[in-house]
């Protein structure tokens, strides 16, 4: 426990990528099995039960401290976990007995294997025990274990490269038998050390690494023949992969997380043998919705009938990993595309279709299309190389995404904070908003789009213009107005504006422009995402 | 301690609003504003304030005073040594070792029978630089409450300081910018690191250099320091470059290739205000009493009756209170969180 609580520790307040991989790195080569697996499961997925909650925590501590005390003290910090893992008496006080002075602390495995094998109503006490066994560092990672909310920036992706690199092994070795590994990973390990072969595992449902593309600049385009690609409608829903066999069926997202039970029309329809990659979608009366549509259905545990009737779910594949067993990857994308058009049509579902190809010759067809894509409800346009293999990850070259153009709004600029790691220095988190009536109103928050240079004059002008400060953030007087882009708008009742932009970015900075000539609301409203009127043309 | 045969300490020595005043000689205590006659306990800027008529304090604060303030720092100046007794009117006044940093000490007031310490601010733990806190019985005991919640808990000097070296062994190839308090925790810093073995120059930002060349003439050694202004910022992989804790996030610590900065408080233990300060690696050191030393330091003392003043005194009078202490909270206002960035902190 005490190694993983520093490695928490360091993880938490580290910002920059590449020293997080060098601690993740010298952990998982310091440390002993199975404790080093119980800490990859905890990173890269969590633990999915809530051993401990907020109440049975809190009666644990005012058995033990005056609550005027405690209540003082939860004022000040602002987190329970964090709280209670420093109020805790210490080792040595009263209520800490001898015996658990000399005792050894727990480790994280000795933590989970006790949890799964303890019922409810132990506990509290088995909680106790640990509580008073740790140090207050250990204490506050055994909290946010068992309670949930361990937020310490690690994502699932950036463990595994730790993993590889600790390994000497390549990253999509881990990722194609990920899913089908289960913690504390011995297996796993074994064969990092170089002590044992790579793990067997059961494919047959498992998640598959996707083929992501990249983004592509319109420079680009002359170096590529068109006769190379094929071009697809780029939806607007997420990206799923549906992996079916022996009447069952897994719907995972883009990171491997199943999301099956939210949309059982699909998940518990799929009664083929196949790994069929694409978008999900919300399609009513043949017209693909806006993703806030599908907002509504993501994340439910349960669907009722109602939203299963108002907000329907469709798969849209353009892609087939496996049919039958067979794995399809390694054959060109126009293989693969008619393997999918012929089980698609076989197949016959209403909730499945596939993605059409959108002809062309030329890239200037292409740009045409482009242009339309907006008033169509979707996203751009996917150009993919015809003999591409489906690889994992995000290799340059074979697929591109092509966006269309941005909207953009001139809003003005209200607050900044101080950023992190190497912008720990600068102001360049950006807070904007537009005109509503005599006031402005926050309409977004944008950290990029800008050059170091541009960065550097941010920074002063933020620094020459501040009228207020709260802790990092600056509130600036309303003088300067930056253009944003962003990819869509839709409405929301979580912020003040009733607005919510998608990706907004930094376009340029409008030394020129005075504030009172920066965009109204009203104008913005006029841009909120409305459904497609009819499917874009084929 | 025989029952208190004089007048009623709290008509003698009240808050007003130049700060704590003793009626009967005539004197502040740590004026917030230029008075005739202070008593400074020790030298930090919201204790030890320039323009005084006479100041009556230890060798040390004197000696960081004048460093700081020259001409501006006192009309008169009069030394007086722990223990030495010095007569202020009517009033005896002596000083007890506070451990807070260089020079620091609790003024120990005698008037009529009655005994007054009022403790400025200390630590209990050890500390190199500076003379060890010296309990004195009294009837009256006014303390600090900076690290007043029991979430504060400072945990020992060498655990932090082995953070602090595992990390420059695990990033050989980054500068550790360490943001400390330029009096006192920086120089104990220095000694800390020296102990654990550490014979490298440490790279000093221009604001730290003068108090180090000061405590090194009071006869605490600090080893080889280099001033970080005529060094080459691409060259200090690995070094450890001291600075005030405001230059961290100030344009000064951009010249630095891929910096680990860290920060030396009694606050990092709490991971918001550790976050809100943007370091990579914070470091919980202090130099005033974490909550444990608040309490102990109470019970040492033994005096029945517990004044306290800055930083959270709701919960160390309720907890004074409980263990059947007469205890109040004293508002003196003009005191800054150790690590504020108030002027100690000036490149």
């Amino acid at each position: 426990m005490r190694a993983f609580a520093d490695l928490l520790e360091r993880l938490v307040f580290t910002a920059s990528r590449s020293a997080k991989l060098r601690h993740l790195e010298r952990y998982f080569a310091s440390a002993p099995d199975p404790e080093r697996g119980w800490a990859l499961a905890a990173l890269a997925d969590g633990f999915e039960t809530r051993y401990a909650t907020p109440a049975m925590v809190r009666a644990l501590v005012e058995e033990r401290v005056d609550p005027t005390l405690f209540r003082l003290s939860y004022d000040y910090v602002g987190d329970l976990a964090e709280t209670v893992s420093l109020i805790w008496p210490a080792v040595g006080s009263a209520t800490v007995t001898e015996a658990k002075q000399a005792g050894e602390a727990p480790g994280l495995a000795e933590v989970v294997e006790t949890l799964a094998r303890t019922g409810r109503a132990e506990r509290p006490a088995l909680l106790a025990d640990w509580l008073d066994r740790l140090d207050p560092s250990a204490r506050f990672a055994l909290l946010k274990l068992l309670m949930g909310g361990m937020r310490v920036g690690v994502s699932a992706r950036l463990a595994k490269t730790a993993l590889a690199r600790f390994g000497g092994v390549e990253l999509d070795r881990i990722e194609e038998i990920w899913f089908g590994l289960t913690p504390p990973y011995a297996d796993l390990f074994a064969w990092l050390d170089g002590r044992a072969p790579p793990p067997q595992v059961d494919g047959r449902l498992m998640f598959r690494p996707m083929m992501l593309a990249n983004p592509l600049e319109e420079a680009d385009l002359e170096a590529l023949a068109p006769d190379a690609f094929a071009a697809e409608w780029k939806w607007d829903g997420i990206r799923v992969q549906l992996a079916a066999a022996d009447g069952e069926a897994k719907l995972y997202s883009r990171t491997g997380d199943e999301i099956g039970a939210s949309f059982p029309e699909i998940a518990g329809a799929a009664d083929f043998h196949a790994v069929l990659d694409g978008e999900l979608l919300i399609v009513r009366d043949d017209v693909v919705r806006p993703f806030n549509d599908l907002q509504q259905r993501l994340g439910r545990k349960r669907v009722t009938r109602k939203q299963l009737a108002a907000h329907p779910a469709h798969l849209r594949v353009y892609d087939m990993l496996f049919e039958a067993g067979e794995d399809l990857r390694a054959l060109p994308l126009d293989a693969r595309r008619a393997r999918l058009a012929a089980f698609v049509a076989r197949a016959n579902k209403s909730w499945l279709d596939l993605s059409p190809e959108v002809p062309f010759a030329a890239w200037d067809d292409l740009r045409a299309h482009r242009g339309d894509a907006r008033d169509a409800g979707i996203e751009g346009l996917m150009l993919k190389r015809r003999d591409s293999p489906y690889l994992a990850g995000r290799p340059k070259g074979p697929w591109f995404k092509w966006k269309r153009d941005p909207l953009s709004a001139d809003c003005i600029l209200m607050y900044a904070q101080r950023g992190h790691g190497k912008r720990s220095s600068f102001y360049s988190d950006f807070t904007f908003g537009v005109w509503r009536g005599e006031e402005v109103t926050p309409v977004g928050k944008a950290y990029s789009g800008f050059t170091d240079a541009e960065l550097r004059q941010l920074d002063k002008w933020v620094r020459d213009h501040t009228v207020d400060r709260f802790g990092p953030v600056r509130a600036v007087s309303f003088g300067l107005v930056l253009e944003v882009a962003f990819d869509s708008l839709h409405r929301s009742t979580r912020h003040k504006s009733g607005l919510a932009m998608r990706f907004p970015r930094i376009s340029r900075i409008r030394w020129d422009k005075p504030a009172a000539e920066a965009d109204r609301l009203e104008a913005l409203e006029r841009l909120i995402e409305r459904p497609a009127a009819a499917p874009p043309a084929e | 301690m025989p029952a208190t045969p004089g007048p009623d300490p709290e008509s003698w020595l009240t808050v007003e609003a130049g700060g704590l005043y003793c009626r009967p000689g005539d004197f502040y205590i740590d004026p917030h504003r230029p008075a005739d006659r202070a008593v400074v306990t020790h030298g930090h800027a919201d204790h030890a304030r320039p323009g005084n008529g006479a100041v009556l304090a230890t060798e040390g604060t004197l000696a960081i005073m004048r460093a700081r303030y020259g001409d501006a720092a006192w009309r008169a100046a009069q030394c007086a040594g722990y223990g030495e007794t010095v007569r202020i009117g009517p009033v005896a006044v002596s000083f007890a070792p506070a451990g807070h940093v260089l020079g620091s000490a609790q003024a120990v007031l005698e008037y009529h029978g009655a005994r007054v310490v009022v403790s400025g601010d200390y630590k209990r733990r050890r500390d190199p630089t500076c003379t060890a806190f010296d309990p004195v019985p009294c009837d009256v005991f006014i303390t600090e409450a900076t690290f007043g919640l029991p979430v504060f808990r400072h945990p020992p000097d060498a655990e932090e300081v082995a953070k602090l070296l595992a990390a420059q062994e695990a990033f050989p190839e980054r500068p550790i910018l360490l943001g400390a308090y330029a009096l006192g925790k920086a120089q104990r810093l220095i000694r800390l690191l020296r102990e654990a073995g550490v014979d490298r120059p440490i790279y000093l930002h221009g604001a730290m250099q003068a108090l180090c060349d000061l405590y090194e003439a009071q006869g605490v050694p600090l080893g080889p320091l280099v001033p970080v202004a005529g060094a080459d910022r691409k060259r200090l992989a690995g070094e450890i470059v001291l600075c005030p804790p405001s230059a961290l996030a100030d344009r000064w610590s951009r010249g630095f290739k891929d910096p680990l900065t860290a920060m030396a408080s009694g606050w990092m233990r709490v991971r918001q205000r550790a976050r809100q300060r943007n370091v990579e690696l914070p470091l919980i050191l202090s130099d005033h009493a974490d909550w444990d030393e608040l309490t102990a330091t109470l019970e040492d003392v033994g005096a029945p009756r517990v004044w306290v003043t800055h930083g959270r005194e709701e919960a160390l009078v309720h907890h004074a209170r409980a263990r059947g202490f007469d205890a109040k909270a004293l508002s003196l206002v003009g005191r800054e969180d150790e690590d504020a960035d108030g002027e100690e902190s000036a490149p």
